[in-house]
């Protein structure tokens, strides 16, 4: 049964929406219709597109894979500090995105504090290389993804665990069983956010990563670069795509997906 | 619930009135991100001279050139690239531009610089990782025209949007070389050495400033200090050559 709401609470909602609609109805309007066909042609543009979509779907499994135990220990666990732990996973959030590249650089750079091992014994370099995009893409997408994930197994009731332990279910066939699948809208609505997270992200890509065509220059920088360039209608017109391409991604997002309230 | 409310209104107050602004008094001075340290002194010894505030804004040439078009509300621009600004004067933004320093390029190492790079030749090396401006960028433009003019063929493993973004991978040490003007290499003072490329092998650029449409007339005066004042002293300090 839908309650109703306070007659106030939609004009209010409507400036919300008006607020976030009003700069996109803005980018149609100048965006280039009538050469849209070349911009979109280049192959700078397709290979932009294409890394994109790489970096951002393996940033989301990296964000899934490291994530949901994060978000279980989060939500289940009891140990001193745990407000803290959860500040810290939080903070890629805050942190300014040139920041956190400039620390990730400190951290798995060549000289870094971990990178110089990882250059000395394996060869391994992550700046200016594809892994290196998925790594900053990863380190700004997955906060989101533990934020929602620990919400839904906060508000998820723990006595079907319970119920399946005392059936004789082991610890995992417990989790796999029945704690995932009961939190799957949370994992949904969480790898979508972070999926969209590291589509858009910019910052820590560039400075991590670096900018090199094919390898490292996602969508966000080559948008940023074709401005730079004075070819605004392109920057346009690439920034339309990235936007068709996540509306249609969380357009697709059915309302049932999201977590349910209580 | 009446104190966090209270709190609340309260917060929203002081962020409203700290973000008053009163851009009236002062001068607002959109320049490139090459001109930061330059014109940070500048500003301090205008203000200190004629008592007028000056607020600047530093940013890649095309994107202040973006906001000038768009109204920012700048009184002075100055752009290190001379199509930017000539846009500009094109739909009637600006007024007449006038140069006022000049910048060459230099290729910036870690310190001890751990490569050995010893000239622009050297930068072909692929095993060596090297940092450039994209050539859609005024710094990357030039680049790419010296090396064109050696004959090199760059090997570069990131062409970065802005100058700041060559000296970051420079300075912490993730690129072996970057090719910067020598103007940054001065500014980054220890943070990197500079590998000096010789006059006949370089390329030279030359910065334009130019009053915005209908800016506070103050702004004539700061251009006149920069050009021909203690300012054009402050940005030869800085490593910019007469225009």
């Amino acid at each position: 049964m839908r309650r109703k709401a306070p007659a106030a609470l939609w004009p209010v909602a409507g400036l919300g929406l008006a607020f976030l609609v009003l700069p996109l109805v803005g980018l149609v309007q100048r965006a280039p219709w009538a050469s849209m066909g070349d911009h979109l042609a280049d192959p700078a543009v397709r290979d932009a597109l294409r890394l994109s979509l790489v970096v951002s779907l393996a940033a989301t499994v990296a964000a899934l894979v490291l994530g949901v135990p994060l978000a279980w220990v989060l939500a289940r666990g009891t140990f001193p500090g745990r407000s803290l732990v959860r500040g810290l996973v939080l903070l890629p959030m805050v942190l300014p995105p040139v920041v956190g590249g400039l620390a990730l650089l400190y951290a798995l750079g060549r000289r870094g504090l971990v990178g110089q091992w990882l250059d000395r014994w394996f060869g391994l370099t992550l700046p200016f290389t594809t892994a290196g995009a998925v790594v900053a893409a990863t380190f700004v997408a997955l906060p989101f993804l533990v934020v929602t994930v620990e919400g839904g197994l906060r508000s998820m009731d723990a006595r079907y665990e319970d119920a399946a332990a005392t059936l004789g279910a082991g610890r995992w066939t417990v989790l796999r069983r029945v704690t995932l699948p009961m939190v799957a809208p949370s994992l949904a609505a969480g790898a979508a956010l972070a999926w969209a997270r590291a589509l858009g992200e910019f910052g820590a890509t560039i400075t991590f990563a670096g900018s090199a065509p094919g390898r490292t220059r996602t969508m966000p920088l080559e948008v940023y670069l074709l401005r730079e360039g004075d070819q605004r209608g392109a920057a346009v017109a690439l920034s339309l795509v990235l936007v068709a391409v996540s509306l249609a991604v969380l357009a697709l997002l059915r309302d049932r997906w999201f977590p349910a309230r209580g | 619930m009446p104190r966090p409310l209270a709190a609340a209104v309260l917060g929203a107050a002081a962020v409203a009135l700290s973000c008053g602004g009163d851009a009236g008094d002062g001068l607002t001075v959109l320049a490139a991100a090459s001109l930061t340290e330059a014109f940070g002194e500048v500003g301090r010894a205008y203000t200190e001279e004629t008592g007028v505030e000056v607020t600047f804004s530093f940013g890649a040439s095309s994107a202040i050139a973006d906001q000038v078009a768009e109204g920012f509300g700048a009184d002075v621009v100055a752009t290190a690239s001379q199509p930017t600004m000539q846009a500009l004067v094109d739909a009637g933004h600006v007024g007449r531009p006038v140069p006022f320093a000049a910048n060459r390029l230099e290729i910036a190492v870690p310190p001890g610089n751990p490569a050995g790079v010893r000239s622009l030749a050297d930068l072909a090396d692929p095993s060596l990782t090297l940092a450039v401006c994209a050539p859609a960028v005024p710094c990357g433009a030039l680049a790419a025209e010296a090396f064109a003019a050696q004959g090199v063929e760059p090997a570069a493993d990131t062409e970065e949007e802005d100058v700041k973004g060559v000296l970051d991978k420079v300075a912490t040490g993730e690129a072996d070389a970057g090719v910067v003007y020598r103007t940054d290499v001065v500014a980054a003072g220890g943070e990197v050495d500079g590998v000096a490329i010789p006059d006949d092998e370089n390329v030279v650029t030359t910065y334009p400033m130019a009053v915005v449409e209908g800016a506070d007339p103050a702004a004539d005066d700061f251009v006149e200090f920069v050009v021909a004042g203690e300012g054009q002293a402050i940005v030869r300090d800085h490593g910019f050559a007469a225009p």
